[in-house]
């Protein structure tokens, strides 16, 4: 064991070099990035895939942890007879809120202020990080626990407060594993999901400080032992800060929903509480949380409940913290809203399903997006989320490869509670892309196949002619028809794929044989060159 | 430049479309959104009464399902099921071992102190039963060092396998029921009702009240998507379903 | 009925053998196939690919050439591909919207109402489910994305493929995930691509089955890809070349993935 960190959190101990964005080799959990920006860190997604895909352990654990919570996810579902009707409550709901988000977001303000929190705005990151940080200063807290939550990661919060002598601690199992082991998470719901219980061990035993020297890699252990080492600090933390799973307009309700009881812990014990919430994450009625804590639980762990929600309106007398901050974050999700199509990202409530359903992310992981936010949503949602920085700006920045890291299959919006359409969305930002790139200089090989292309595919007898041309190829795949070598950008194909070799007569050759000409009908089968 | 509320709402209406609030940070302005309605079409509630057999014998399963242990008892059994839960505690611990393996003195019990003070009348003599309340609270150090807590509830989910409490008197600050090892929630049957939008309805009448929506003790899943029950919430939870209220 | 073919670019340049077994199977349940040539493309690529501006013109030529069945000439179109029937349904109109065509939208979608993707046609428009196809071979169904989640086609080719005589039809272990194609995607993310390709021809190999079927060519073209390069000899078929064999008129199996007999091997398919 080379070094012992009490929950120190790992920017604590964060290289001065600003360009250091991946693990060095002494790192012991393996090469792990270390971002500047929590929404863009490492090459782009091909490249950081090709790496990922290496890693034989990652994929191991990926292809079964994803495989367990896809299986759980569609028994708790299909067992709900309305989920269809919950859905599109749901996704109509979200429509709404966007829709009026300047009069809901008002409401939820009075709201809160009425029953004794105070409502801070955050334009950016920067500005969410100063207020956090001046609440925990001015409460003389050296220290933080905090809840999961993926606005506050979005944002660098825990490096942040670092950087004024804050540690944070994060108290959900997933998340202290990833902190003990100086990583980054790769899943919105289960951060550690690319570590196996041995690999969890290791990292307790080298970074935890108090974990029992005999301890198994058995996961009972492993949580009781997080269980031992978390407690001290809940007793004792001043300062808590967490995100929300909804906010409620109407009455001023904020809603976290977690399975461990550290979000209770949190949210109930320390005298002060400060939530750090995405714009997006309203309703309008507390009614509509009938739909949604139906929707998220069983979309997200796969369960008919998660084992704690904790739902809370300001301040109660002597019932949880007494003083009570919440922080509505921009941060980039209005230059999301100001999309058309893209807009419906932010109706995402973060269960997660998407990942699981995901074949790309079952193969390269999280870590392979270069975004808190991986998978699918985090295809459509970390481009736009840095659009004012180039999300969208065409391929030179990483994110613009993101909107590209899909085979379009359909899985994720099938599985989807909120009904978004990530296939389209993410063919509307390729488009977005394609157009933002038009005006750059310089052979893009893209570009000219496709208008190349566009001009053969939009005249049938310039149609016809690129078939006949191509039918000229039909010797080159040998007796097995295979062609196995090709020249960029079919190497990409070749490198572990065949092409078959052109046909000897195209289908519309065929045709024109068969139906047009004055040739005898019977004659057809004899006639055949080609009977694939 | 203006404060960050102002600019953020501004933000927003240009996202919209609203002409004159200025631009996104990225210099645009959107369109308005042309949402449609709300459809209601999911269940609005079950198909069984609250408190029903039916209902009940399905909220039994969700919660065995959660690694909850159940008791159905009626009215009179009450305290005396509640007494010998206590009771056991103080025989050697069970499962990991707590921090405060204090066995020797008589198990210590914390109560809201509005809670039907019948409830535990048969608890053993030298039961130390702490109460504790929103004027007298006692501190999570205190609440660590007791080894359950005997709650009531306000609303149960059978379909869900969920608990509610709202913190009335009879049911406690957040944190009596949070810290203690073992919760004792005790749920009459007729507060048993089948769906999420049945109970939402019935909390809605006050919204305010800080709730907490119990399904099992904790847990977590987080490796290896291995359910672990137990984790930092009461690692024991025992509902007594009680009939005949 | 009078069907209007629309063969897709892809079957029609590299793998005739779909639309043509599309073609006498439709003939041989008594239906009149109408070939319009000036078709080509249905904008797919350019549209997935982000490349709105160049789709228009090909949605043009598409929406242009089979715009009679609108009006009534014929009765249906049909398309032997999940994935060109769902960008006619999903994204045609939109595309032309976008470009600030109104009208060329509105005609897309008379269109579109009335294209069918094979198994669709013969199940929903034609009410067959029995097509007297006979294919006495161990054959493995691939769903197909989307087929099976942009269209719904549900196991409306799975019905077909079952009511065929002598038909040993063994189902494919994690049917319903991606084979890695996603068209552009298995160039620009070649290695993710080529790491779903593997789960996918191991779950074919596992099957034993020599033959493996789809309702898509451009699916059937990257897994065997796969499986032509692994040198397995499973052959892929299209859905369409299954259903279209009798016993009078077979659909012979090639030797390999990609190869074709110069000429129809009519006694191999009794063996």
């Amino acid at each position: 064991m080379s070094r012992t960190f009490l929950g120190l959190p790992r920017t604590l101990r964060r290289p001065d070099d600003a360009d250091a964005r991946h693990g060095t080799p002494d790192e012991p959990f393996g090469p792990v990035p270390h971002p500047q920006e929590p929404l863009r860190w490492g090459d782009d997604f091909p490249a950081a895939a090709k790496q990922t895909l290496k890693n034989d352990q990652l994929r191991r654990n990926l292809g079964h942890a994803t495989q367990v919570i896809r299986t759980k996810r569609a028994a708790v579902v299909g067992e709900v007879p309305d989920w269809e009707a919950l859905r599109d409550t749901g996704s109509a709901v979200k429509q709404q809120v966007m829709a009026q988000l300047p009069d809901l977001l008002q409401q939820l303000e009075e709201n809160v202020v009425a029953r004794g929190g105070v409502v801070h705005w955050a334009r950016d990151a920067a500005e969410a990080n100063r207020i956090v940080a001046d609440i925990a200063k001015v409460k003389g807290a050296d220290e933080v626990v905090k809840v999961k939550s993926m606005a506050t990661q979005e944002i660098g919060l825990n490096e942040a407060l670092a950087d004024e002598g804050i540690a944070a601690i994060e108290t959900d199992l997933a998340e202290l594993i990833v902190q003990l082991a100086d990583d980054m998470p790769s899943h919105i719901l289960v951060p550690a999901i690319h570590r196996n219980r041995s690999e969890i061990r290791d990292i307790f035993l080298a970074r935890m400080g108090d974990a029992p020297p005999d301890l198994s890699d058995v996961p009972r252990e492993l949580a009781m032992a997080a269980r031992a080492h978390l407690r001290r600090k809940f007793l004792s933390a001043k300062v808590a800060v967490s995100g929300a799973n909804f906010a409620v307009a109407d009455t001023g309700t904020l809603a976290v929903v977690e399975s461990e009881g550290n979000g209770r812990m949190c949210l109930t014990l320390p005298e002060t509480l400060v939530t750090v919430m995405g714009i997006e994450k309203l309703v309008p009625t507390f009614d509509d949380l009938e739909v949604f804590l139906q929707l998220l639980p069983r979309s997200s762990t796969g369960e008919r409940m998660n084992p704690y929600t904790s739902l809370w309106t300001g301040v109660t007398p002597g019932d949880g913290p007494q003083e009570f901050h919440l922080v509505l974050l921009d941060n980039g999700r209005t230059d999301v809203l100001a999309d058309e199509v893209g807009r419906a990202a932010l109706h995402c409530i973060r269960c997660s399903a998407c990942l699981n359903v995901c074949p790309v992310y079952e193969r390269v992981g999280g870590h392979a997006y270069g975004s808190v936010y991986p998978g699918p949503i985090g295809a459509i949602l970390t481009p736009q989320l840095t659009a004012s920085t180039g999300g969208v700006s065409g391929h030179h920045d990483p994110n613009a490869s993101l909107p590209y890291a899909s085979t379009l299959c359909g899985a994720c919006y099938e599985v989807c509670p909120v009904k978004i359409d990530i296939p389209s969305i993410l063919v509307d930002l390729r488009a977005r892309e394609v157009d933002a790139d038009r005006s750059s200089r310089g052979v893009d090989p893209w570009k000219t196949a496709m208008k190349a292309a566009s001009w053969v595919m939009a005249d049938g007898d310039r149609f016809a002619l690129a078939g006949r041309a191509a039918t000229l190829g039909s010797g080159l795949g040998g007796r097995d028809h295979a062609i196995s070598v090709a020249p960029p950008p079919a190497s990409g194909w070749t490198r572990s794929r065949d092409l078959p070799a052109p046909p000897r007569q195209t289908f519309r050759q065929w045709w024109a044989a068969e139906h047009t000409a004055p040739v005898e009908q019977a004659g057809t089968v004899e006639t055949e060159g080609d009977d694939r | 430049m203006s404060d960050a509320r102002t600019e953020v709402l501004a933000r927003v209406r240009a996202a919209l479309g609203q002409t004159g609030s200025g631009t996104t940070p990225s210099g645009k302005v959107g369109t308005a959104p042309h949402p449609e309605p709300v459809p209601r079409a999911y269940r609005a509630a079950g198909e069984h009464a609250a408190g029903s057999a039916e209902v009940i014998e399905q909220l039994v399963d969700r919660l065995v399902d959660y690694k909850a242990l159940v008791h159905q008892v009626t009215v009179d059994a009450l305290p005396a099921t509640i007494a010998t839960l206590v009771t056991e505690l103080s025989g050697p611990a069970r499962g990991v071992p707590s921090a405060h393996p204090d066995s020797s003195a008589g198990v210590r019990v914390v109560v809201p102190d509005g809670l039907d003070d019948g409830w535990l009348a048969a608890l053993p003599a030298g039961t130390d039963v702490v109460r504790d309340s929103r004027e007298r609270p006692l501190p999570p150090s205190e609440l660590d060092a007791v080894a359950a807590v005997v709650t009531a509830a306000r609303v149960a989910v059978s379909e869900t396998g969920t608990i509610v409490l709202d913190g009335e008197p009879d049911q406690g600050r957040r944190a009596v029921s949070l810290v203690p090892d073992v919760h004792l929630c005790v749920v009459r049957t007729d507060q048993v009702v089948q769906t999420v939008p049945e109970a939402v309805r019935l909390l809605g009448a006050h919204p305010e009240r800080p709730l907490t929506w119990i399904s099992g003790p904790s847990a977590t899943s987080d490796i290896e998507l291995d359910r672990v029950e137990g984790v930092h919430g009461p690692r024991t939870l025992h509902v007594l379903l009680v009939a005949g209220v | 009925m009078r069907i209007a073919l629309a063969a897709t670019c892809l079957a029609d340049t590299l793998f005739p053998g779909a639309p043509r077994a599309t073609v006498r199977l439709l003939e041989r349940l008594g239906h009149e196939v109408v070939f319009p040539t000036d078709q080509a493309c249905c904008g797919q690529m350019h549209v997935n690919t982000g490349y709105y501006r160049e789709a228009v013109p090909v949605i043009r030529n598409h929406v242009e050439t089979f715009a009679p069945v609108a009006d009534g000439e014929w009765d249906a179109v049909v398309m032997p591909s999940g994935s060109c029937t769902g960008s006619v349904r999903h994204q045609q109109a939109m595309v032309c919207r976008r470009a600030g065509l109104d009208d060329l939208a509105a005609t897309a979608e008379a269109v579109s109402a009335k294209t069918y993707e094979l198994s669709e046609l013969l199940v929903d428009v034609l009410g067959l489910t029995d097509v007297g196809a006979w294919f006495p071979h161990r054959v493995t169904y691939h769903p197909t994305c989307h087929s099976l989640r942009m269209l719904h086609v549900g196991d409306k080719p799975l019905r077909l493929l079952r009511a065929v005589e002598s038909i040993d039809l063994v189902e494919l272990p994690a049917a319903d995930s991606c084979c890695g194609f996603g068209g552009t995607f298995a160039l620009k993310n070649a290695d993710t691509s080529a790491a779903m390709l593997e789960d996918k021809t191991a779950n074919v190999r596992g099957t034993g089955a020599p033959v493996l079927t789809a309702g898509d060519m451009s699916c059937l073209m990257h897994i065997g890809g796969g499986l032509s390069r692994q040198g397995t000899g499973v052959r892929t078929l299209h859905l369409a070349e299954v259903l279209a064999s009798t016993r009078e008129e077979p659909t012979p199996l090639p030797e390999t993935t990609f190869s074709r007999p110069e000429r129809p091997a009519r006694t191999e398919a009794t063996r």
